[in-house]
């Protein structure tokens, strides 16, 4: 008599999930997830199967991760979003980002007093290659792109700004624009204020503003042991 | 300069101009070899240990060495790849399948057949390049294949993420917080969930408890708030490997409130992120703020930064936060920004 009472309430309880069913012609959530689930299970698998026939290289070919970011950028996944995700954690692509971006943070702090902030890509990367040594991975432009995309989500500025074919890389919070006629309207009172432009008022003809972060011959100049001691915080 | 040459059979060293000068040693003689790493003054080596001579050894530069190893010295570059390719050969030993079929020549006559062996050589550094060549177009293939069954995933997380929004009730709280641990080992964004559950995972909760013990110490040391740049350079050099992303940093820290940890991240209105401590109040920054600016009779951020041993990030953020509360008052210029106690 019970177990009877138990299978009436079994059925009517299944006659309720067909109707909803057939009401809505699709499948509930919750057997997606349990699908999802699953499916999770096989991508994980394929996934180690890609990364032990080709981790080498995404490590070595700096052209093969461009490929790789832009192919999950179509699809709609970031394989840098954390360091527990799969692409991360099998295909070691999130270290190699991670700690390029440690590295950034701490040239942009040895450097900031020099040029309040704002430095060329191309400075940065010479710095970085610098830092990195001999025998490190090479790290290409776009793995610092990259990497600096991903920094902005900690606040603190960290941004680019197109100039030229490259860009600048500022990691002091400042409103910058660099559509020509606002540089001039910023370099005269907030770049001004801030450091990082300076006024020539003794130029012949006009008054000049320079900007460190673009002077040429800072780029060769290492950076000094006493900026090396602001790198760690 | 001198070129190291790697077969299937031997080890070869020769002079980049003369070719005629090249010396070597078949791989079957070798019975261990080893890394050191590059050192101030000192290049990357490989050191490969050798058995004993044999008897019928080939005459060479020296018939007797003190030493049962040779050093091979890679001035620029190249330690790594050769590394590789000397473990590949070893674990093949592919000269065991092949007998040798002429001795290895030395002598005026044999400088003929010794171009041909190099050329030899030349012909599998070429093959070797084609394999590679290969492999990246392998590559590229498997990786697309890999996409598109990563694609269907996004579809289905999709799927799955409008249902939720229409109607929250179908599904369990467990359920939520699978899915989003599904969508974070996928690096997809959840658009949907993060509204009425927030961005926290398992993941983050454990992570927030690890910061929460990790940053005690070092916030103490420097006043009670660190820039989040700070904390994820701290983090991540100490992990040493498995790093945080900064998506990660940023998820976890926001937790700390929920799970009633002593640490609270903040966001300063331009933009600055910071972890301070619970422990150090506002009212006491803006107290020691006031006192310093006083005491001087006023500072910039920079001067207050020295004062305190701050960044002067952070030092800014405090004095504008002391102004906010209406406590300073700047005087802005081209020389800088300098702060005053207010006196209105």
């Amino acid at each position: 008599m019970h177990r009877r009472g138990v299978g009436a309430g079994a059925i009517a309880k299944k006659k309720l999930a067909e109707v909803k069913y057939k009401e809505r012609g699709t499948v509930l959530a919750e057997d997606q997830i349990a699908q999802m689930s699953k499916q999770l299970e096989t991508f994980k698998t394929n996934l180690e199967e890609f990364a032990s026939k080709h981790k080498q290289e995404i490590r070595k070919n700096s052209q093969f991760r461009v490929q790789f970011q832009e192919m999950c950028a179509t699809i709609g996944v970031d394989p840098l979003a954390s360091g527990k995700g799969f692409w991360s954690e099998m295909l070691g692509v999130g270290d190699f980002y991670y700690e390029l971006g440690v590295q950034i943070i701490e040239v942009c702090l040895a450097l900031k007093h020099r040029n309040g902030g704002l430095i060329t890509l191309d400075e940065l990367h010479h710095h970085v290659l610098k830092g990195r040594g001999k025998f490190a991975q090479d790290v290409s432009q776009d793995d610092l792109v990259r990497a600096i995309k991903k920094l902005k989500a900690m606040g603190n500025g960290f941004g680019m700004i197109p100039v030229g074919g490259s860009y600048l890389v500022q990691s002091v919070p400042a409103e910058l624009n660099m559509d020509h006629t606002v540089v001039l309207q910023l370099a005269e009172d907030h770049l001004l204020k801030e450091g990082l432009a300076w006024l020539d008022s003794q130029a012949a003809g006009e008054p000049q503003y320079w900007l460190p972060a673009l002077f040429s011959e800072l780029l060769s100049r290492d950076i000094t042991p006493e900026e090396a001691s602001q790198m760690t915080p | 300069a001198k070129i190291v040459l790697l077969s299937t059979h031997r080890l070869l060293w020769r002079d980049q101009k003369n070719h005629e000068c090249c010396i070597c040693i078949p791989l079957s003689q070798i019975i261990f070899f080893e890394e050191q790493a590059a050192g101030i003054g000192k290049s990357a080596k490989i050191v490969i240990h050798l058995h004993p001579a044999p008897e019928n050894k080939e005459p060479g530069p020296y018939q007797h060495s003190k030493y049962s190893y040779i050093e091979l010295s890679f001035k620029e570059h190249g330690q790594i790849e050769f590394y590789r390719r000397l473990t590949e050969e070893m674990t093949q030993k592919r000269w065991e399948n092949t007998p040798v079929s002429q001795p290895i020549p030395t002598g005026p006559k044999a400088g003929r057949t010794r171009a041909v062996g190099i050329v030899g050589i030349e012909r599998k550094l070429e093959e070797k390049r084609k394999e590679t060549d290969k492999n990246i177009s392998e590559a590229f293939e498997d990786l697309s294949k890999l996409m598109e069954k990563a694609k269907e995933m996004v579809e289905l997380s999709k799927s799955i993420a409008n249902k939720i929004k229409d109607k929250q009730g179908d599904i369990t709280e467990d359920e939520t917080i699978r899915f989003k641990s599904y969508l974070l080992s996928m690096g997809i964004a959840n658009p949907v969930t993060r509204e009425t559950h927030g961005s926290g995972t398992q993941y983050h909760i454990q992570l927030a408890k690890q910061l929460g013990d990790m940053l005690q110490a070092p916030l103490e040391e420097r006043g009670g708030m660190m820039a989040l740049t700070e904390v994820y350079c701290l983090v991540n050099r100490a992990r040493g490997m498995e790093l945080l992303s900064p998506e990660d940093l940023v998820n976890a820290c926001k937790m700390f409130e929920s799970l009633k940890l002593p640490l609270r991240l903040r966001v300063f209105d331009s933009g600055v992120m910071v972890v301070q401590l619970q422990s150090h109040s506002e009212e006491e920054m803006i107290a020691s703020a006031l006192d310093n600016v006083s005491d001087k009779g006023s500072l910039t951020a920079e001067e207050f930064a020295k004062l305190l041993g701050l960044s002067v990030l952070l030092a800014k953020e405090r004095l504008l936060l002391a102004e906010k509360m209406g406590h300073l008052c700047r005087d802005d210029s081209v020389e800088g920004l300098r702060f005053y106690p207010n006196l209105f």
